[in-house]
């Protein structure tokens, strides 16, 4: 098992490392088109061909990895931090506040989150850069997905008010921030961590059926999900191994992220 | 001599198998308004004339003569005798006149006879003899004759109403979301060169498939014998697995294009639509965009860059004399320059004459991932003269919402999927007052003199009935359109089609039905 987590790390590093020196090691910029060779073979020029417009799929999902691998990240931790502030207060203050933000939750939890955002990214301003529209794709997924994590860590520090620990603490005079930060941040921590790890791959997977709907990042710039298009086609079905390099990757990087979420689960 | 030939190697009889892509809406050929129901009319409404798919001319159906007077506005149609309908009804002109007095109820809201409403006043149709009718409309209906290949006559007398057929076939059987399953007029009316009854076909089985690229799968396991229109892309995959399977039956009308918002009361600014306004902004936009690419890379090669509002496969309508607008950046620079545009030292920004660096929008639907490539390759192509493209897909519904409703939006690229071939089908279109008239709608009074010249033209054609007079106004419409481009139109694509190898006698057409519209001659080779 540990074996495993290692593996799952050694991929995760490596996929960001590759991401990050995405500027240095793709063979082309990501939206140049080759228009003379659309749909090429893996070749040394391009190790994964080009894509259908001639743009070189190996620098794309190299791009597409920097996007789905910051923006995730990034969304997990704000829908990590509403779900601590929101659990934590019903949790701590129980009664009506907690009814007030269950219900907030169960609200969240009932609304059909992909027309949401469809409708929300139809709102949105038409000039904004594509850099723009996946941090706000992305920031969409983050505000819409605490509810369900609320609702555990709600549970976790109602059962940490209880405990013996945080009498004594209160009984010796801790109180409001104090508490929080000396006793109920460090013993839900575990939990926090949990649903972050839970949170990434969700998003991942959250971005690639938007782009998969065409909802996702705008065009040129390239994300794991908008390079998951180019499978949708009947037309895909060909002896092209090449073409699915993106899907491997995609689920090296959500089954890495598993791994290490499992290894969170038990410390929780 | 030819499909006499292939008739006697087919089989009579069998059940042909293709898809619809939603559930009909209706089955009332006169309340008509979608595609699947627009199929199960074609197959089962008996018409006065059929427009040839291939010769593109109007020939005997149930009329066997037709003749139009009084500068169009009388036509009298001359019926075949002996007819009758699928439940054994007769036919006569009786319901000749009952289908036109059905068809313009107004609560009906029926396209074809919106165009019958030429003018002030009713639409009457007059029997004159168990087989000759006569229907005088209130003003000169342009193309008249061609319009009655879309109205089914129906019955006046049958118990069954309007689901009484005069076509090859009838409905029998529906699920539905499932199938929809016509069975052989046994008294359908024409014969082959061999006396033969037609159809040849026992029935023609319709599933309902929503997606491309299932129908695709499901023709490939030869579940299905053809399929109306495939993408290139499923083309060039089937075209690689079998040659045989697919056919490319030419360019057709159908068209996509980009046009500029320019509308006044649209919620962008002013510069913006200055922009848009101005004619050597969108000839120049239209010089840099590299159509031969679009062409080649997005439709493989199954398409032609576009000339104008009418494609060259529409043969007798389309103004020869235009040619196909070059793809020249120094062209096109020159023209920016000329309207006070500058472009950066480096060549990466473009600038308006008050110093607005040139970035604008296109939206598309998300669904289309055709569309979503043109403006990808759009977007790169403008780069080149120093103009920032905004590449955004949305849904169909919002797309709508903001080209119909609240103008808010830059540019918008979308196709078109000409059915008809005559010119008085785009009137609302390219009427400055016309809804669709898509950069800017709805206009009182036309806001520009060339749109005022082809208002006037398009009247003209519209209340001309020599053809020849209509052409030559409609070429000057095509010219000014070709001049001024409000549209500026990309790629006229291929129809392409797939057609199984036991399916025998099909000629596909670059117009709608592509295959199945010569249905009654269609047939299943023996096993």
């Amino acid at each position: 098992m540990k074996s495993v987590r290692l593996i799952a790390v050694v991929l995760l590093i490596a996929a960001g490392l590759a991401a990050a020196a995405a500027p240095l090691i793709a063979p082309a910029g990501y939206e140049q088109q080759f228009r003379a060779t659309p749909d090429a073979r893996p070749s040394a020029h391009h190790p994964l061909g080009t894509d259908e417009l001639g743009r070189d799929r190996f620098a794309r999902l190299l791009y597409g990895m920097r996007i789905s691998l910051i923006m995730a990240p990034l969304a997990a931790l704000l829908t990590t931090g509403l779900a601590a502030l929101l659990g934590g207060i019903a949790g701590c203050f129980g009664g009506w506040t907690e009814r007030c933000c269950m219900f907030l939750a169960d609200l969240v939890l009932a609304v059909p989150w992909l027309f949401l955002l469809i409708t929300v990214r139809a709102a949105l301003p038409l000039n904004v850069s594509p850099e723009a529209s996946a941090a706000v794709t992305f920031l969409l997924l983050g505000l819409l997905g605490w509810a369900a994590s609320s609702r555990v860590i709600c549970a976790g520090t109602k059962s940490l008010m209880q405990s013996e620990f945080v009498w004594t603490a209160r009984a010796a005079g801790f109180s409001g921030f104090k508490l929080v930060r000396l006793h109920l941040l460090p013993n839900l921590r575990g939990t926090l961590l949990a649903q972050f790890w839970i949170s990434v791959p969700v998003f991942i997977i959250a971005e690639a059926n938007l782009g998969a709907l065409g909802l996702g990042v705008s065009e040129p710039l390239p994300s794991l999900g908008s390079l998951l298009r180019e499978m949708q086609s009947f037309a895909t079905l060909r002896p092209e191994p090449w073409r699915f390099f993106p899907i491997v990757v995609l689920i090296l990087v959500v089954t890495s992220f598993q791994v290490l979420l499992k290894k969170q689960e038990v410390r929780a | 001599m030819v499909l006499g030939c292939c008739a006697a190697l087919a089989q009579t009889g069998g059940e042909l198998r293709f898809c619809i892509r939603s559930e009909p809406k209706n089955l009332n050929p006169m309340m008509v308004n979608d595609d699947p129901s627009e199929t199960i009319r074609y197959l089962t409404g008996g018409v006065l004339v059929r427009v040839n798919r291939v010769r593109q001319k109007a020939e005997a159906s149930l009329a066997t003569q037709w003749k139009v007077s009084d500068g169009g506005r009388r036509i009298v149609f001359k019926l075949r005798e002996g007819v009758r309908y699928s439940d054994g009804t007769p036919f006569s002109a009786d319901d000749v006149a009952y289908t036109v007095r059905q068809l313009m109820d107004p609560a009906l809201h029926n396209s074809t006879a919106d165009a019958f409403r030429s003018g002030e006043g009713a639409v009457t149709a007059r029997v004159l003899s168990p087989t000759s009718v006569e229907i005088v409309f209130p003003a000169p209906v342009a193309g008249l004759v061609n319009l009655f290949d879309t109205v089914a006559i129906v019955s006046s007398k049958s118990p069954l109403k309007e689901m009484a057929a005069l076509g090859p076939f009838y409905v029998a059987d529906r699920k539905p979301g499932s199938m929809i399953l016509l069975k052989r007029n046994p008294n359908y009316w024409k014969k082959d060169a061999q006396g033969r009854q037609l159809p040849y076909l026992d029935a023609v089985r319709l599933d309902i498939e929503q997606n491309p690229d299932i129908e695709a799968l499901r023709y490939r396991r030869g579940e299905i014998h053809l399929i109306n229109s495939v993408n290139a892309a499923v083309f060039e995959k089937l075209s690689a697995d079998d040659a045989s399977l697919v056919r490319d039956a030419g360019a057709s009308t159908d068209t996509e294009q980009l046009w500029f918002n320019q509308t006044p009361s649209s919620p962008i600014p002013a510069y913006k639509r200055a922009w848009f306004t101005s004619t050597a902004f969108r000839r120049a936009v239209s010089e840099a965009i590299n159509r031969d690419d679009l062409a080649r890379i997005v439709y493989h090669g199954h398409a032609q860059p576009a000339i104008g509002i009418t494609a060259p496969s529409n043969l007798f309508w389309f103004n020869s004399e235009l040619k196909p607008h070059p793809y020249d950046v120094a062209s096109a620079l020159r023209r920016l320059q000329q309207d006070g545009f500058r472009l950066s030292a480096d060549g990466t920004v473009l600038r308006d004459k008050e110093g607005h660096e040139v970035e604008f929008s296109i939206i598309t639907n998300a669904s289309s991932r055709i569309r979503e490539n043109i403006a990808t390759m759009i977007q790169q192509d403008l780069k080149k003269i120093g103009i920032k493209v905004n590449v955004v897909t949305m849904d169909f519904n919002s797309l709508l919402e903001r080209i119909n409703q609240t103008y808010n939006y830059e540019a918008c690229i979308l196709g078109n999927g000409n059915v008809d071939l005559d010119p008085n089908s785009v009137m609302t279109a390219w009427l400055s007052s016309g809804e669709l008239h898509a950069w800017n709608p709805k206009q009182k009074s036309p806001a520009t003199e060339w749109e005022a010249e082809i208002d006037k033209l398009m009247r003209a054609q519209a209340s001309s009935m020599d053809d020849h007079k209509r052409k030559q106004s409609w070429d000057k419409v095509q010219k000014i359109a070709w001049e001024q481009e409000p549209f500026i139109f990309l790629v006229n694509k291929h129809a392409l089609v797939a057609i199984g190898p036991s399916v025998k006698n099909a000629q596909p057409s670059a117009f709608r039905p592509q295959v199945s519209w010569n249905i009654d001659e269609l047939a299943l080779a023996v096993k």
